[in-house]
């Protein structure tokens, strides 16, 4: 009866009104072998039903009713409605008597009882069946976004390059329902670096399985292929089969000589890149149809080299494209002015996210993913000798209590093959757990809305764990230390233990404020480094 | 995500045992508070909190520990506490919570005379 009370209700959710046929025990040899009939809308046994008031001998329907002929060719002989808040929700439909008499006035007011205290009771079922299934849908919604982010995050490179005269940096920011954007660097023989970054025109889990497929595929082949341009159209090919209705890649993959600055580059209908020099900044341009459009497509390649002291930057739609709150668009021709006055190097970054949040304001609700890359010729080359600092994980948690824990797992899994052992590594568990509360609670003010950054840093001798919220003002000054004796007198409250295990549990910490960011980096000494 | 965390006591003679399960942080408050509350009402004069299966412990789990000290404090009341991991022994002591309370196990971190001085000065108030 379950699965045709089910059926009931999905099929009154399809057509807001309709009924279907509860059955109830009857001996065997009576037994009615009658499957759910839907009532259709427009049927007057609808409006018949809800309205009798009582039991219904088919034999006294006289209109035309393809429900009633569906009954009775079921072997149905009465009908009870079970009806409530004037809403027909249900059948009981019995057979004839084992008698073979009518049925009596008695059993008709017995049915009628049972009806008027089935109905409500079948009502309340339906309505928390109906609860439930909203719940599990709603879970099954953001188990999907924590499954897509999952995946995305996954498939971002866990370390930027280093070569010996560039700087290379990435900033990536998922919106909340996240998009497909994705970047990656390929190692190539001959002092090459491939380069990528791209964009999945669709959100949630599926655009981040074509985002891994073509990552994938892009990988492999660009490792095979030295022309961009035949990259691109390889890739095109071995995506454009399998890829859904109505969902392409955006794509630009190009090949950097390290030695020479050159950069060579094909676009799939991806943004231009653009290269910062002293006297401002221009976009290098190709064209080419996005990947999984259309098969058989060439990638015209263009190329553009890179002086020392000059910046060649990558970005995904979510910058030009952020709005103002006057529903301005952020554009193009101010992206490539603020390359061009901005710094040079990996510290453009910051400067292009401080213009993007002056220019979208506070209240600003980032639309898409946000990828930048930075590819810096300083033409310094590393000194072996010197500290160098590589960042191992960079993402972001919403500020919902509990979250911590996400954070926590994150850092302890880019920090695994570093050297920390097991008391060093439950101590950091317990300061990035504290830290980011403090982030979610106190900074973020538990607003889902708002994201905690978290980025990890490894120097040869120390691990940074930067944790980030929207906070701002100035860094809160000291705080009183706990004091265990004076709690227990009453003196202080039982609570404020946060900062003092933070403190205790890491080597440093540095807290710092800059416009509406609020950061606490813990400092953590590598064994042996 | 979804914490969980489950407390419940159960008197061994003289002793209260407060057995912890789960994660001990601002969403246990309830569920101890409420199993504080049978230790209180059986009148025990030696509270045993045992943490074997609580696998996490942050700042408001340690508030809620100094919340149970307080009434402890009040009802002349000794605290043990059983179970903890080496981490959670190594907090305990530098908050200083092993002031007032004993911590069994392996004499990792056991300082009777210390507790055994604190319960005394909890005893004359």
């Amino acid at each position: 009866m379950a699965g045709r009370l089910e059926r009931w209700r999905e099929t009154r959710r399809a057509r807001r009104q309709a009924g279907s046929i509860v059955d109830m025990p009857v001996p065997a040899d009576t037994r009615l072998d009658a499957s759910p009939a839907d009532i259709s809308p427009d049927d007057p046994a609808l409006v018949h039903f809800q309205n009798a008031g009582g039991p219904v001998d088919l034999d006294d329907v006289t209109f035309d009713s393809d429900a009633v002929r569906n009954l009775r060719d079921a072997g149905v002989k009465l009908v009870v409605p079970l009806v409530a808040q004037g809403e027909l929700i249900g059948l009981i439909n019995l057979g004839p008597r084992l008698s073979e008499q009518e049925y009596t006035s008695d059993d008709r007011r017995l049915l009628e009882n049972l009806a008027s205290q089935a109905a409500p009771a079948l009502r309340i079922a339906q309505l928390v069946r109906e609860q439930e299934a909203e719940a599990t849908e709603r879970e099954r919604i953001a188990q999907e976004l924590r499954v897509a982010t999952l995946i995305q995050q996954n498939f971002l490179p866990r370390r930027l390059p280093e070569p010996d005269g560039w700087d290379i940096a990435a900033y990536y920011k998922p919106a909340r329902e996240v998009g497909g954007d994705f970047y990656d660097f390929v190692e190539l023989p001959d002092g090459r670096l491939g380069v990528f970054t791209g964009d999945v025109t669709d959100k949630g889990v599926p655009a981040a399985l074509v985002m891994a497929a073509t990552r994938a595929i892009l990988r492999a082949t660009a490792q095979r292929l030295d022309k961009p341009g035949e990259v691109l159209s390889r890739v095109n090919d071995q995506v454009q089969p399998d890829i859904p209705a109505r969902m392409f890649v955006t794509c630009l993959y190009g090949v950097l000589d390290l030695e020479s600055g050159r950069f060579v580059f094909a676009n799939a209908g991806h943004n231009l890149p653009c290269v910062g020099r002293r006297d401002g900044a221009f976009e290098a341009r190709a064209a080419g149809m996005p990947l999984g459009m259309l098969p058989g497509q060439d990638y015209e390649e263009a190329e553009v080299t890179l002086a020392p002291g000059e910046t060649l930057v990558l970005y995904s739609d979510a910058l030009p494209e952020a709005h103002s709150p006057q529903r301005e668009m952020y554009g193009f021709p101010r992206l490539l002015g603020q390359v061009g006055r901005g710094p040079r190097g990996p510290q453009l970054i910051d400067h292009l996210l401080a213009d993007l949040h002056a220019f979208t304001g506070e209240t600003w609700e980032q639309e898409d993913d946000i990828t930048l890359l930075v590819l810096h010729r300083s033409g310094a080359t590393h000194d072996a000798s010197a500290p160098r600092r590589r960042r191992i994980a960079e993402f972001t948690v919403a500020s919902r209590p509990g979250n911590e824990q996400i954070a926590v797992e994150r850092v302890i899994e880019a920090v695994r093959d570093l050297p920390l052992d097991d008391a060093r590594v439950e101590r950091l568990r317990t300061a990035v757990a504290e830290t980011t509360m403090n982030a979610i609670e106190h900074g973020n003010e538990n607003n889902p809305e708002l994201h905690v950054e978290v980025e990890v840093y490894a120097e040869p001798s120390a691990l940074l764990v930067r944790v980030s919220d929207h906070g701002g003002g100035a860094p809160p000054g000291p705080v009183e230390a706990p004091d265990i004796a004076a709690k227990l007198r009453g003196e202080q409250t039982p609570r404020g233990w946060g900062l003092f295990l933070i403190r205790n549990m890491v080597d440093d910490v540095h807290v710092t404020a800059d416009g509406d960011r609020h950061t606490v980096e813990l400092v953590m000494a590598l064994q042996g480094g | 995500m979804t914490m969980s965390f489950h407390a419940d006591a159960h008197t061994e003679g003289t002793t209260a045992v407060m057995r912890m399960r789960g994660e001990l942080d601002a969403t246990a408050d309830v569920a101890l508070l409420a199993a504080h509350d049978d230790v209180a009402a059986g009148g025990a004069d030696e509270l045993l909190l045992d943490f074997t299966e609580v696998d996490y412990i942050n700042s408001s789990g340690i508030a809620l520990i100094v919340t149970l000290l307080i009434d402890a404090r009040r009802a002349h009341r000794r605290v043990r506490a059983a179970g903890l991991s080496a981490h959670y022994r190594h907090i305990f002591e530098i908050t200083r919570l092993t002031d007032y309370m004993v911590l069994d196990d392996d004499g990792t971190v056991r300082d009777d005379d210390r507790a055994r001085t604190a319960r005394e000065e909890a005893a004359h108030g």
